[in-house]
């Protein structure tokens, strides 16, 4: 049961961000959202390579009997932390110009583009 | 300098600090095949040393010592050779990116087989990439961060 | 030489921007002639390989192209080939959206020249060179979580690229609209693809494809994997009723870009065509996914053709008939896959499947060439007129002659009238939906005539009428602009008066490649 609370937190991590991206009006709570769903989707990629009591796989050979975790998930999660960073860079800096041009940070008041 | 910026105290620690952490940023780079690391978590580790400055002396003077053209600059020079080294592994040996370089001088030693720290002299074409990554994450996230907070200041013209 | 580039062509068709995508910060930083001399030749060299590779394709079939070694995997000793190198599978299909990606991108690039002017030019050009690499990137990969690292490219690069004009506000709106959605969309692509990591411990499209057509290994974790991959790149490919964001960022883009973002959702309906047809095929119900896909289209049809009645704003009523041209792809596909899961996937598909399947993926290219010359029109009339309005622009037909010719042109193909390609992919959609389902056809062919009506409209009030006083300086539209609206112009009339040329030679394979899941499977896992 045990090895599977990480399962867990990605469902929790998972429902929080997706809540406060779809529930909130303020521009910089709905960034905050998208990175906590970001996060949960990262620990589940990290997650799935854990091998119970085995070592980091930066080793070429160990004795036999001991193991390493996998190192594919490790690979995947670094590139999604990386695009990641880059959302992040455009999404704040879309919010600083909005912010200039229409005083708010509200998405409801600052739509123009109805219908 | 009290216009911007935080107080002396934290201006000169500021300044002794930064180089030691390019220091550990660079040895984070430059033993990614070796340990955990690598290009991207030591550009991180460099851009928030950059960062720092920008925080201890604030945004105004920091653009006019390091312009973010040269930012910039310093960024695509990074991916052209990261791209220029693949493609020389196209050239010179059989397909995109191949490892040409073990066996050689450069970077060309395999380490011994088993459970050991493994040795610096090795990887191929491995930390010729982590640099190239390394340079363009610096220079990619620094001008990022100097041009948020220059924007954040300004009252009227738009950036 | 010549046997290098073709045995290479499948990487070097996408180094080659990328490297002059890094190269422009630099080169702009020294002249600004020599700046577009450079991304002029780079995406040049790109179109002349894309050829060369279709032309590959076309004689000798699927090409493997592995990278960083020579085989595609590793044996282990007990004889196990595990495929674990990253690899480019290029099939009919891919070539098929390679030739629209790059030839789009060449004509967006020459009108772009006109365009855009003044400082930030230089970053313009290198976000538009990202755009190329990541749609060439998502059609040739045949790795699962490279097509994800590519599709992540082409998002951020056309968010940066709707924002570009970001001193009017709704640019900005638009954009960020689109990067959260965007965002989502790839987040859950990306928790499919950790689901199927987890189950299968295979990344490669090919090798998934096999093991998961085998009955004793399909879950219902891989059932869950593809509903969230499907979900989300029908959402990414714009399809109603996930088709909110689509209208805003065509209507908000600068010029030439609306013309790529067109070629950039093909090339997500492209990655919902490879998950659906080659990673899944049979090993799902395929008659209900094929239903969705109907129904999927018909709505996409109906809400594209009706809310385009009501908007004032020119480049957004073109993106909401955007929306009705994605609904007739998908509802043809929806035909073909249907009929394919009626003979199982391995046995001969009916006539009218075929013929389901030709149309769609024939108005596949037809979308993007006419909606982008519609799109291509609109951008010289803003540009000439910085007025986007119907209601305040009237008798531009007296200045802008050449324009309202192409834009006669491009409305005539999006309605499907002879003897332009629209027709041509329309009626092969018409005859085989009908087999199906009487109904369904008879609404698209309803919402044909409807867009034909909403089009004249526009005609008639942007370009017919009497000369207004606001508009009596402006002239015609710079002559770049007017000489990449007639290389569309003139390969759509191509298109129209030979269609069997090229349904032939150039549709014929992509569709082939489509259905024929056991030939990918076996270029991977069979040979090296």
């Amino acid at each position: 049961m045990i090895y599977n609370v990480p399962f867990l937190a990605v469902v929790v991590l998972i429902a929080i961000g997706a809540y406060a991206l779809l529930f909130k009006r303020n521009l910089i709570k709905i960034a905050i959202g998208l990175t906590i769903l970001e996060s949960g989707v990262n620990l589940f990629l990290i997650t799935l390579g854990y091998r119970e009591g085995d070592v980091a796989p930066i080793y070429t050979n160990l004795p036999s009997g001991r193991g390493m975790v996998l190192p594919v998930p490790q690979a995947l999660t670094l590139t999604s932390i990386v695009i990641g960073v880059a959302v992040l860079a455009l999404i704040l800096s879309l919010i600083i110009r909005i912010y200039r041009k229409y005083g708010t940070l509200d998405s409801h008041e600052m739509r123009r583009l109805k219908e | 300098m009290k216009s911007e910026g935080l107080s002396p105290i934290v201006q000169t620690i500021a300044g002794i600090l930064f180089p030691m952490i390019l220091i550990f940023s660079f040895y984070v780079i430059m033993h990614g095949h070796l340990t955990p690391g690598g290009g991207f978590q030591g550009g991180a580790i460099g851009a928030s040393a950059v960062v720092m400055l920008i925080v201890a002396f604030g945004a105004k003077n920091i653009e006019k010592k390091i312009r973010e053209e040269k930012l910039s600059a310093f960024e695509s020079i990074g991916g052209v050779v990261f791209i220029a080294v693949a493609l020389l592994g196209l050239v010179m040996a059989s397909t995109f990116m191949s490892n040409f370089l073990v066996g050689d001088i450069i970077f060309g030693k395999i380490p011994p087989f088993g459970s050991n720290l493994g040795i610096l002299n090795s990887g191929g074409i491995l930390p010729i990439l982590n640099l190239a990554v390394g340079m363009k994450v610096i220079g990619g996230l620094s001008a990022v961060v100097l041009v948020m907070a220059l924007a954040s200041k300004e009252e009227k013209n738009d950036i | 030489m010549n046997d290098w580039i073709v045995t290479n062509a499948p990487i070097l068709i996408i180094a080659t921007p990328l490297f002059a995508a890094f190269l422009t910060p630099l080169v702009d930083r020294v002249s600004k002639r020599g700046r577009d001399a450079m991304v002029f030749v780079a995406t040049l060299i790109t179109l002349v390989i894309a050829f060369i590779l279709a032309k590959n394709v076309f004689d000798n079939g699927l090409v493997v192209y592995t990278l960083g070694g020579k085989s595609v995997g590793l044996t282990l000793p007990s004889g196990y080939h595990v495929p674990v190198r990253i690899i480019l599978e290029v099939d009919g299909m891919s070539v098929f959206m390679a030739m629209i990606s790059t030839l789009t991108s060449f004509v967006g690039l020459l009108y772009s020249f006109s365009y855009i002017k003044g400082e930030g030019s230089g970053k313009y050009y290198t976000l538009f060179l990202m755009m190329l690499v990541g749609m060439l990137g998502m059609e040739m990969t045949g790795d699962l979580f490279n097509l994800f690292v590519f599709l992540e490219i082409l998002s951020v690069s056309s968010a940066a690229l709707i924002a570009f004009y970001a001193r009017k506000g709704k640019p900005l709106e638009a954009s960020i609209k689109y990067i959260i959605i965007s965002s989502l969309a790839a987040l859950f692509v990306l928790f499919a693809i950790g689901l199927l990591y987890g189950e299968y411990n295979l990344l490669n499209m090919g090798a998934l494809a096999g093991e998961i057509s085998s009955e004793a290994t399909f879950t219902f974790t891989t059932q869950i994997a593809f509903i969230l991959l499907f979900a989300s790149f029908v959402l990414k490919a714009g399809a109603a009723p996930m088709h909110m964001w689509l209208p805003d960022a065509y209507g908000e883009a600068p010029g030439a870009i609306s013309m790529v973002l067109v070629a950039a959702t093909q090339a997500s309906l492209y990655a919902l065509l490879r998950v659906c047809f080659t990673v899944y095929s049979m090993a799902i119900d395929a008659s209900t996914i094929g239903i969705i896909l109907i129904s999927l289209g018909l709505v996409s049809i109906f809400i594209g053709a009706t809310m385009a009645l009501i908007q004032i704003n020119m480049k957004r009523l073109i993106g909401y008939a955007a929306v009705a041209e994605i609904g007739y792809i998908l509802l043809a596909i929806g035909v073909g896959f249907f009929e394919l899961a009626k003979v199982g996937g391995g046995g001969v598909i009916s006539e009218y499947g075929l013929k389901a399947l030709q149309g769609g993926v024939f108005h596949i290219f037809n979308d993007v060439l006419d909606i982008g010359l519609l799109f291509l029109v609109a951008g010289a009339v803003i540009y000439v007129t910085k007025e986007s309005n119907l209601n305040k622009l009237g008798g531009l037909a007296h200045s802008m002659k050449y324009s309202s010719i192409f834009f006669i042109i491009g409305m005539a193909a999006v309605s499907g009238l002879p003897p332009l390609n629209g027709f041509a992919s329309k009626i092969l959609i018409y005859e085989s939906v009908y087999k199906v389902s009487p109904i369904t056809s008879i609404i698209a062919i309803l919402a044909s005539i409807f867009m034909l009506a909403i089009f004249v409209k526009i005609f008639h009030s942007v370009f017919m009428g009497p000369k207004l006083s606001e508009f009596a300086t402006c002239k015609e539209a710079p002559k770049l602009m007017l000489g990449s609206m007639a290389v569309i112009a003139v390969i759509m009339i191509f298109f129209g008066l030979f269609p069997d040329f090229v349904v032939n030679n150039i549709v014929n394979p992509a569709v082939n490649a489509l259905m024929n899941q056991a030939g990918y499977i076996g270029s991977v896992l069979g040979g090296v």
